[in-house]
């Protein structure tokens, strides 16, 4: 089985890091009027079937994986 | 007083860095200060107070201090603090006590993106814990920070409660890295554990700098003496 984790910066959170992102994009000219950004973890784990998996990544998420005091995550599980 | 020195345990976790300069900082105010590798599992015997040092452990994978949290000597670390065993962390120390919910918040990237290293002012805002016990509320401490996430944030009503609570330790004189209400130090309830950004280990010696730091570390060192006694 492989999932995908995405981490964003929570809605409201600081993200200088877009800031910046956002700023030097603009600079090249692009119309960007805000960019944030994340983190993205790819996973294989062995799990019985993808509702087993999606419980087992949203552990890692809260053990390990996202900081939910300023992050939120959103799980993709892709069937073999 | 007695006459021994109190066994102060430093964790050294891979890639810590402020490990010897946090030994050299302890023994100097009187501590029996010993490297402890983050692997073992248990605390020397009669340790009277515990430094996570400043660093960058485990590469700050993932986040500062998200994996540290997890090494072995942590369990170890964690029951000590229960007993109420005095705990110091420094700068990727601070981190690590966040992450493992040892203290309140996260370290989040400074606002303005840039590493900052330089000598800072912090306010003592409380002095209800073992390591301010004996400053006045608003002496200035100099003491010099570096580091490239150290702006602690909370939610305004976990800022608000630690406010009330005296728990808020040290306040930045000058907004350095964007942290909510300038915090740079926060404790648990009892006082006994605190996190702080900017390095006191590194500001004890009038030769090299500034020395707000001795404060501090006294306090540190006075607590793991008690406490080498009581908690040991």
């Amino acid at each position: 089985m492989r999932a995908t984790v995405l981490v964003r910066p929570k809605d409201g959170i600081l993200d200088p890091q877009g800031e910046a992102v956002g700023a030097s994009l603009r600079t090249l000219g692009f119309a960007v009027s805000r960019a944030r950004v994340g983190r993205l973890v790819d996973l294989e784990l062995d799990a019985a079937d993808a509702a087993s998996a999606r419980e087992e990544v949203e552990r890692m998420c809260t053990e390990l994986l996202s900081n939910p005091l300023i992050e939120s995550v959103e799980i993709q599980v892709l069937e073999p | 007083m007695s006459g021994d020195a109190p066994l102060v345990a430093v964790v050294r976790f891979p890639g810590s860095n402020d490990d010897g300069d946090a030994v050299l900082a302890l023994s100097m105010l009187g501590a029996d200060a010993r490297l402890v590798w983050h692997r073992d599992r248990e605390l020397p015997d009669r340790t009277g107070g515990v430094v996570l040092p400043g660093g960058f452990s485990f590469g700050d994978y993932l986040r500062c201090g998200a994996i540290a949290r997890f090494a072995p000597i942590m369990e170890a670390v964690r029951a000590f603090a229960a007993e109420g065993g005095p705990v110091l962390g420094i700068c990727n120390g601070f981190q690590i006590l966040c992450e493992a919910a040892l203290l309140p918040g996260v370290l989040r990237p400074n606002r303005q993106l840039e590493f900052v290293c330089r000598d800072v002012t912090v306010l003592v805002e409380s002095t209800s814990t073992v390591f301010t016990a004996s400053c006045a509320p608003g002496d200035p401490l100099v003491i010099p920070i570096k580091h490239g996430e150290g702006s602690w944030f909370a939610d305004r009503e976990t800022v608000a409660e630690l406010e009330a609570a005296g728990r808020v330790v040290l306040r930045y004189e000058d907004d350095v890295n964007g942290a909510v209400e300038r915090i740079a130090g926060v404790a648990n309830e009892a006082g006994t554990v605190l996190g702080l950004m900017p390095h006191p280990e590194h500001a004890v010696d009038p030769l090299l700098g500034p020395v707000g730091g001795i404060p501090i570390l006294r306090g540190f060192v006075e607590a793991a003496r008690t406490a080498s006694i009581v908690v040991a």
